[in-house]
């Protein structure tokens, strides 16, 4: 951690192999590994394109039309469906991982990885049903 | 005198991030990335949508899913850089982009949600 990297013209030699840049393409494992941390590229892209809601929103309802028609563009709607698609993978592989990272007790027991897990399964329909009620319902 | 590490402090955001964003983006991005503009759905009145926003908890929550969704960005995708593509000379140019480009992010976040009228 933190330290600098000096190239200096002569160095001893490296005791380890030098690992190809591309070492993740060599592998169906690796791939699947860079394309879940990939997913945080589509994560920050959406906060972009919410807080571009908000403002659209709060500035009037031309631009919030505006917004809408801008949204429905091809190169949005693309870029769109494949942030879902890498929304979805973050999900999943996050919640996977959540119960090895989050170990609860309850009375003295530990609660079981599938029951942590499904938790969070409900809390993602709870949080899309809340969702839909308030932009669409009542 | 303890040293003060953030690491932990990074990974609580990064962690946090990662489940709110999993927990609200993947319905937030289907009702107003496809279901809107592709018309399967009709989009909320901007009334409608003005009075949601004018709510503050509404606010709180789109900042917090924005402010730590940010955060984790920005640790992933600097490990991603430093593991994935093993670019370690740039090490500290790369922390300062990312989580710099966090909190620049954080404040628009909290200017635009706090200015809605």
């Amino acid at each position: 951690m933190g330290q600098r990297h000096a190239y200096t013209e002569y160095h001893p030699r490296w005791l380890r192999r030098p690992v190809s840049t591309y070492w993740w393409l060599q592998k169906r494992s690796y791939f699947a590994f860079i394309l879940r941390e990939a997913s945080c590229i589509f994560v920050a892209w959406f906060v972009v394109y919410l807080l571009m809601l908000v403002r659209a929103v709060s500035e009037g309802e031309m631009s919030y039309r505006q917004f809408l028609s801008w949204s429905a563009s091809p190169l949005i709607l693309l870029v769109n469906l494949v942030s879902l698609l890498f929304i979805v993978l973050h999900a999943i592989t996050f919640f996977e991982a959540a119960p090895r990272a989050m170990v609860v007790h309850v009375g003295g027991r530990r609660v079981p990885n599938g029951f942590v897990g499904a938790a969070h399964y409900l809390g993602l329909l709870a949080a899309s049903v809340i969702v839909v009620w308030i932009l669409l319902g009542a | 005198m303890i040293k003060r590490h953030p690491e932990p402090l990074l990974w609580m955001l990064f962690s946090a991030g990662g489940v709110v964003s999993a927990l609200l983006m993947p319905i937030l991005l289907v009702l107003f990335g496809l279901a809107f503009p592709l018309g399967w759905l009709q989009p909320p009145s901007y009334e409608h949508l003005l009075a949601v926003l004018r709510n503050p908890l509404t606010r709180l929550v789109l900042f917090g899913l924005c402010m730590p969704s940010l955060f984790h960005w920005a640790h992933r995708f600097r490990h991603t850089l430093y593991d994935g593509l093993q670019i370690k000379h740039l090490n500290e140019v790369i922390a300062v982009i990312c989580y710099g480009g966090a909190i620049v992010g954080s404040a628009a976040a909290a200017y635009l949600l706090w200015h809605v009228p």
